[in-house]
């Protein structure tokens, strides 16, 4: 990505051929896996097994969206970490706010 | 590698160099800016979805045990596919999420869209880029009206309502609520509609703006601006904004419509 040459006299008549294999396999992934989704919420009660799945499910959309849409995969490791660290704080943050809702409904 | 390039007298813009002319983690000024940005924009719609996840697990959950069969009911949490099972044309017909599934393929394929015009960028491919983006600015626009359509429909509610009792002056009166508002829902608890329309409300008005971007970028790319300057790195920033928006929506899908 950063060793791209740009020419700004470039007229736009001979232009490359586009790469778009890779952007089509990952729309397909994702495609594949919210159609998964749909049908895994009717075919399965509602209970913790369900929701893993889904949780499952969304972190493996978030990463081809972040991985290969936003190209962070491609970044250098300094910036994947500096964006990805913050965020498992969240995750500490979700479950920490979500076992105190649960108190909450333990003492009404 | 990030230098300014100088020839004679006239200094050529390079996307890469700062101002100090390195290049902190390879990445240019505007991109890096925009990561730190998306980040902070992180912790804004993770805290909404973290407060979904505490006020919802403080609430009962609905058991087919306890409370027999499903209705709406201001004493448990409602089942989302009970509550978005509406189409539009479709009136009356049970299709629960096919909905918010159609608006869920509308998104990703409006990021597809726009991944497509960031690399007819790279290939500095004018006619591919306005072609994309005029693809990803309809999509963004169909989102906007599909979601539109369903405040539209959680506002004015069902014809059946919800019956619930309530003491006026020492006596039980029975009442039907339609459709929702920030007080009180048909749906169940008030928290409900209320965090319905926060988290949607506050993710449309990111796709809102996200639209407006991608028109803005639209035009400069149509006016040859960046043909002009040598690179289209306006379009990946933006790109990268309206794949976060996508992403956002894969969350809030996931927690507020599936689980």
């Amino acid at each position: 990505m950063s060793d791209h040459n740009y020419h700004a006299d470039h007229s736009g008549t001979e232009v490359e051929p586009a790469q778009t294999k890779t952007i089509w396999k990952v729309f397909y992934i994702l495609a594949a896996v919210t159609t998964l989704e749909f049908i895994i919420a009717f075919a399965i009660g509602a209970g913790t097994l369900k929701t893993a799945i889904f949780v499952g499910l969304t972190v493996v959309k978030a990463f081809y969206i972040v991985g290969e849409f936003m190209h962070l995969k491609h970044e250098v490791k300094s910036l994947i970490w500096a964006i990805l660290l913050p965020c498992m704080f969240v995750v500490w943050l979700l479950i920490a706010l979500l076992m105190e809702g649960d108190s909450i409904f333990q003492l009404r | 590698m990030a230098t300014t390039v100088t020839t004679g007298s006239t200094t050529t813009f390079d996307k890469k160099t700062w101002m100090g002319g390195v290049e902190p983690m390879n990445a240019s000024y505007g991109k890096l800016m925009m990561w730190f940005f998306l980040i902070s924009d992180t912790f804004t719609f993770s805290a909404l979805l973290v407060t979904y996840g505490l006020i919802r697990f403080s609430f009962p959950a609905y058991d087919p045990a306890i409370h027999g069969a499903f209705q709406f009911s201001n004493l448990y949490w409602p089942i989302p596919e009970k509550v978005y099972n509406a189409v539009p044309f479709l009136h009356g017909i049970d299709a629960p999420l096919v909905f918010v599934g159609l608006m869920t393929f509308v998104l990703i394929f409006s990021s597809v869209t726009m991944v497509l015009a960031v690399e007819a960028g790279h290939r500095m491919d004018r006619a591919d880029v306005e072609k994309y983006m005029l693809w990803t600015i309809l999509g963004g626009f169909a989102f906007l009206g599909c979601q539109a359509w369903e405040w539209s429909h959680f506002i004015h509610g069902t014809e059946q309502g919800m019956q619930i009792k309530e003491l006026v002056g020492g006596e039980w009166v029975t009442r039907t609520v339609f459709g929702a508002n920030l007080t009180e829902n048909q749906y169940g608890p008030a928290a409900f509609a209320d965090l319905f329309f926060f988290i949607t409300g506050f993710h449309g008005t990111h796709v809102f703006s996200g639209v407006i971007l991608n028109i803005l970028i639209f035009y400069r790319a149509a006016t040859g601006l960046y043909q002009r300057r040598g690179h289209y790195e306006m379009v990946e920033k933006v790109g990268l904004y309206w794949h976060f928006v996508d992403l956002v929506w894969v969350f809030v899908f996931t927690f507020f419509y599936l689980v």
